[in-house]
């Protein structure tokens, strides 16, 4: 063990919780700001992941001319699925939310596997992201150095748009005073609308960038479901930065006790979720109710 | 011979076993009858074909029609049927014990041929020894199956044989310190006790073991300290699929420029999976029983009617080739009894059986029914957007080593 070697994992972790990041987006938008228990989160950072795989891996596009569609299209799928079908479950009961979208995620991966089949997917790397940049003894891979810029990008967008925009202000209006926002002229139904699409659309986003990073196939919305749940629970439902925070150190948290503690080092992550349960059990950056 | 009209749920373990011996008391007494009416043999075939191991199962299923397709349908004069169920994957034992079950008492099959997942083969071992029905392995790879019932024997390769003919092959080959990383389950342990035994017999020194949880897809603080350690060689073992290309990825990144070679078993640097590891898989080392580039005219014949089937550039996986050959071994071993079944004198045909496979030469040990192979290693390589694996050792005829 040392000096570069720990800063080496830190700034692994710190990759990897980018990545947790851009998947929790779009689940604390819907958990927290919409209330509505989307389960069927993942199946929008697969949708993404998938489209990456088709214009990069077989349409022979550029990595970075897809990143955007991807966004896009997730997006789109977000939108149609909400004004399709979600948006009448936001009424139901909580059990009934969880057995829908849970149902939705397996549907999603039945459909993935139909048309892709049930193997992992390949996609080539571009040259610049799988080239090792050295800095003080820190080696990272170009495409983690992207990942975590994309991440910060997410953040510092997200913020501004939540914080300091008419959609922010209209969307944290609806959530708190529904009735009263839709008094004063606000089209709530539409908003919901929107910022279920921009959620699934940061998921696919993050699907896309995981597929160099971790794979992708069809038991994607389900293999990442539990730790984008623990992102969202510990940072606090309907926290941006509240995410950004939790997924962070629970990306570093992660490779730091593995690297001190093999042993035990995968199990840290279970521990810290419960003991942020016990005491903060709104989350890091949870309101009073 | 008894007549079973009860559906298949109805049968209790405990009617079942009343059964059992009629069943094969009855096969026994009328095996002429049998032959005369050109009875067919039906091999009963339980593999994984829905979920996430859909993959995998068409893979040997492919290999057994293959060899169907080449050499006829017809063995010692009898016509060979598949029955095939689905056990849909590992954690299904249950599920592989009744279809075992099924497929012995209404689809009265002679001889079952399947089990991916070790788990399922173990849960089937008692019925097999029962109703003394042969149980052909095509693939689970732990080594105590075959002890588990008189009847198996097992048509793929054991984690030990790999494991410890790597090794073997690190210490005998300038590799003198290892860090290991294996996945926390019982493959993963296996893998790691057997190519520590084979290495450190050859004077080789393990520096340290660690274990990842099994779904793990971080694997640079485990990468980072083996690095510290400055071994000659990382040996690594996870169960395929999206793990093994996490690690791979990630493993391709950290140790290039460190002068530390990779070594892992060759399902993990699977042929399947190097398109997804893309140029990673450079230069890992790999040990494995089947390889696209065995030269030998079995290897030729097979390719050749692969490849007519699937196209000039199909790539066969070992899978394919472990159900071609499970299809090989039950013909030559009807030809050997003269179209028999019965357990206990297909088993006794079945012991010593020697086939010329795409792998090369392939032993059934008489004393522990186990298979008798070539592991050859291989280095992987990567090029133009493809990768490839290329033997460069064979370490023949290897016996599992843990019996």
């Amino acid at each position: 063990m040392n000096a570069s070697g720990l800063l080496t994992v830190l700034v692994d972790g710190i990759a990897y919780g980018m990545l947790l990041f851009l998947f929790s987006i779009g689940l604390s938008i819907t958990l927290g700001l919409m209330r509505f228990i989307n389960l069927a989160h993942g199946a929008f950072a697969m949708g993404g992941g998938y489209v990456l795989v088709v214009l990069v891996g077989m349409a022979g596009l550029p990595f970075l001319l897809a990143l955007p569609v991807a966004f896009v299209a997730a997006g789109l799928l977000g939108a149609a699925l909400e004004l399709t079908v979600i948006r009448h479950v936001y009424r139901k009961s909580e059990l009934q939310q969880v057995l829908f979208s849970i149902g939705l995620a397996f549907a999603a991966g039945a459909i993935a596997n139909i048309l892709f089949g049930p193997q992992q997917q390949p996609i080539p790397l571009p040259g610049w992201a799988t080239h090792m940049v050295t800095v003080l003894g820190i080696a990272i891979s170009g495409y983690r150095l992207f990942v975590m810029g994309c991440g910060l990008v997410a953040l510092g967008l997200l913020i501004a748009l939540f914080n300091h925009t008419l959609f922010g202000a209209r969307v944290r209006a609806a959530v708190d005073k529904r009735v009263t926002a839709e008094g004063i002229g606000i089209n709530v139904g539409r908003l919901f609308a929107a910022a279920f699409s921009l959620g699934a659309a940061f998921a696919g986003l993050g699907g896309a960038l995981a597929v160099g990073f971790l794979g992708l196939d069809p038991s994607f919305p389900l293999k990442y479901l539990v730790i984008v749940l623990m992102v969202v629970a510990i940072g606090g439902p309907g926290s941006i930065s509240g995410s950004f925070v939790a997924a962070l150190f629970l990306g570093v948290a992660d490779a730091l006790f593995k690297y001190w503690l093999p042993e035990v080092g995968g199990f840290v992550i279970y521990a810290i979720l419960v003991a942020v349960m016990i005491v903060l059990p709104k989350g890091l950056a949870g309101k009073p109710a | 011979m008894a007549r079973l009209t009860m559906p298949p749920a109805a049968i209790r373990r405990r009617t079942f076993l009343s059964l059992a011996p009629a069943v094969a008391a009855g096969a026994a007494g009328f095996p002429r009858a049998l032959f005369a009416s050109g009875a067919p043999v039906t091999v009963g075939v339980i593999l994984p074909l829905s979920g996430a191991f859909a993959d995998q199962g068409s893979h040997y299923e492919v290999g057994m029609r293959l060899f169907q397709e080449m050499n006829g349908t017809r063995a010692a004069g009898r016509e060979v049927r598949l029955v095939i169920r689905d056990d849909q994957g590992p954690g299904s034992g249950d599920l592989a014990r009744r279809l075992t079950q099924e497929l012995i008492l209404r689809e009265r099959a002679n001889i079952i041929l399947g089990y991916s997942f070790t788990p399922n083969a173990m849960s089937a071992a008692g019925l097999l020894t029962e109703a003394k029905v042969p149980g052909i392995i095509v693939n689970a790879a732990t080594s105590v199956l075959t002890q588990r019932s008189d009847y198996f024997t097992r048509i793929s390769v054991t984690m030990s044989q790999v494991a410890h003919s790597l090794g073997t092959w690190a210490a005998g080959n300038g590799i003198k310190t290892v860090y290991t990383i294996v996945s926390d389950y019982a493959p993963g342990l296996d893998a790691e006790k057997w190519f520590v035994k084979g290495f450190t017999d050859g004077g080789g020194t393990i520096l340290r073991s660690d274990r990842t949880p099994l779904a793990a897809m971080e694997y640079v603080p485990f990468l980072q300290r083996a690095i510290e350690a400055k071994p000659d060689a990382v040996f690594a073992f996870n169960p395929g699929g999206d793990v093994s290309i996490a690690f791979i990825k990630q493993a391709g990144e950290r140790l290039k420029g460190t002068g530390i070679k990779l070594l892992v078993t060759g399902d993990v640097v699977d042929d399947n999976l190097l398109p997804a590891m893309g140029d990673a898989i450079q230069d890992v080392i790999s040990a494995w029983h089947y390889q696209i580039d065995v030269d030998n005219a079995a290897n030729r014949r097979f390719l050749a009617a692969f490849r007519a089937k699937f196209g000039a550039n199909a790539v066969p996986s070992y899978r394919v080739v472990q159900g071609y050959d499970g299809m090989a071994l039950i013909y030559q071993t009807l030809d050997k009894t003269g179209g028999r079944t019965e357990g206990d004198v297909f088993m006794a045909a079945l012991k010593g059986a020697r086939l010329d496979s795409p792998r090369g030469p392939v032993l059934i040990d008489p004393a522990t029914r186990e298979i008798v192979e070539n592991i050859y290693i291989r280095r992987s390589a990567f090029a133009n957007g493809v990768g490839v694996n290329t033997t460069f050792a064979t370490i023949e005829a290897v016996r599992d080593p843990a019996k």
